[in-house]
């Protein structure tokens, strides 16, 4: 037996409309949405800001104990591992130098207990933030409040945010977390190997009127508000004193400040 | 055809081999998962608690793609509050609300500490055998879902 061409292409196209007609029969009238769905709100403490920012005053933190006392606050809180290892290392708001936290800020008549003494950092929140522009994937995102969220369901580990961001304020999971964690902390979920974590400005307890863990920790070395109201207490420093954000020059223009000179303020 | 026999006697082969496993369970009453509505963590909830966030028959449909959507409302958009077809609140989270009736109550128990898929001590109701919701239809449809490589069990439940 032999067909000829034509022959061969009517019934490949007729195999294939019913193949398709079949799949569609089975499938395609299936309700796809989810209907029932009544709606989402708030949650009832919700604080809502325009623009959340953050004041450090080191000022007000004496010795290093003070600053560890923040740091172990917030990365226990947040289940963030200790690997044990600067490679490997996780972290959310930590203690740097001076050099590194304003570089090109030197000069060579700088105090010398400013130059030697830790500044805590952490990620600023950028208005402009590249690391929000360079993920493929929306896992990174910015909130309505100005907060710069992650999804890590939704993060591939590309890491390209990491690359992005100037103030390294991200640390990527390169082995699995739940080993490293101390003492595990019911009230925030844990992450996987392959995923990227940074501070979230406590997103979570915002939600329950609370303020940031670290700020409140902190002894008032932290001051915690909405840059958008005039009356919030960050507003007031930020617009009578002397504050400086790390590498303002790149313009991704950060939301963490920091209160030069110390002093009084209310 | 060339070696038209040998070819077809082949194919017959290879389909009868290929379709074994189909014949072979054909007609064979399967047993279905095993699920308790009414275990004793629902027994504790006051009765006006026992009601799931939506109807059972509209949950075992539909639950991957309602727990799809808290996750976009409360990550994306900060809307952490559900309000179902009743009106009736609820928190979105899988450990304060979900898990309130779907828990193994595992946490406990040697076997479910010792299995590797358990670090530190948290219990997976994923993976563990447990006569109980997620495991048990997830178990019998080969679903392995990974909810529990980050989130936990009730706060109770965590030692
Ligand atoms: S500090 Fe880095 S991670 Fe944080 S918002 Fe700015 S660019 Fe993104
Ligand atoms: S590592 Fe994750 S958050 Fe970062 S850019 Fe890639 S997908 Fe986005
Ligand atoms: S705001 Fe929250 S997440 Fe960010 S450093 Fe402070 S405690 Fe950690």
């Amino acid at each position: 037996m032999s067909i000829n061409r034509r022959q061969f292409l009517r019934r490949a196209g007729v195999i294939t409309a019913l193949g398709l007609g079949s799949s569609f029969v089975i499938s395609g009238f299936r309700k796809k949405e989810v209907a029932e769905a009544a709606g989402f709100a708030k949650a009832p403490k919700d604080m809502p800001a325009k623009r959340w920012a953050m004041v450090v005053d080191m000022s007000k933190f004496k010795t290093e104990a003070d600053m560890n006392k923040v740091v172990e606050a917030c990365h226990k809180l947040h289940n963030v591992p200790d690997f044990g290892n600067p490679k490997d290392e996780i972290k959310w708001i930590w203690k740097d130098d001076y050099h590194h936290t304003f570089a090109g800020g030197f000069n060579e008549y700088l105090d010398e207990n400013v130059m030697h003494s830790p500044f805590l950092v952490t990620c600023n929140h950028c208005d402009n933030p590249p690391c929000v522009k360079a993920c493929p994937t929306q896992a990174t995102f910015k909130r309505p409040d100005g907060i710069v969220a992650m999804d890590f369901h939704r993060c591939i580990g590309c890491r390209f945010c990491m690359a992005a961001c100037p103030f390294s304020a991200r640390s990527f999971n390169f082995k699995d977390p739940r080993t490293h964690i101390d003492e595990i902390s019911p009230e925030y979920p844990t992450r996987t190997p392959g995923v990227v974590e940074k501070c979230n400005f406590c997103y979570e307890r915002l939600a329950d009127g609370l303020q940031p863990v670290c700020v409140e920790q902190s002894n008032g070395g932290l001051i915690f508000g909405d840059l958008d109201d005039p009356n919030s207490e960050v507003r007031k420093i930020i617009s009578t004193k002397l504050t400086i954000r790390r590498k303002p020059e790149l313009g991704t223009q950060p939301c963490v400040y920091y209160l030069v000179g110390g002093g009084e303020h209310d | 055809m060339y070696k038209g026999g040998k070819i077809i006697a082949s194919l017959i082969i290879f389909a009868a081999l290929f379709t074994i496993p189909f014949f072979y369970n054909m007609g064979k009453v399967n047993a279905g998962p095993d699920v308790a509505l009414d275990t004793p963590a629902i027994q504790r909830l006051p009765a006006s608690e026992q009601q799931c966030v939506e109807s059972p028959e509209f949950m075992k449909e539909n639950h991957m793609q309602l727990l799809n959507q808290w996750r976009e409302e409360a990550v994306r958009n900060g809307q952490t509050v559900y309000i179902n077809s009743q009106g009736k609140k609820f928190d979105i989270s899988l450990q304060d609300t979900c898990l309130k009736c779907h828990a193994t109550e595992s946490a406990s128990n040697p076997v479910v500490l010792n299995n590797p898929a358990n670090s530190t001590g948290v219990s997976n109701p994923a993976l563990n055998a447990s006569p109980e919701f997620c495991a048990s239809c997830h178990d019998y449809s080969a679903v392995k879902p990974l909810c529990w490589t980050c989130h936990f069990e009730p706060k109770e439940a965590v030692k």
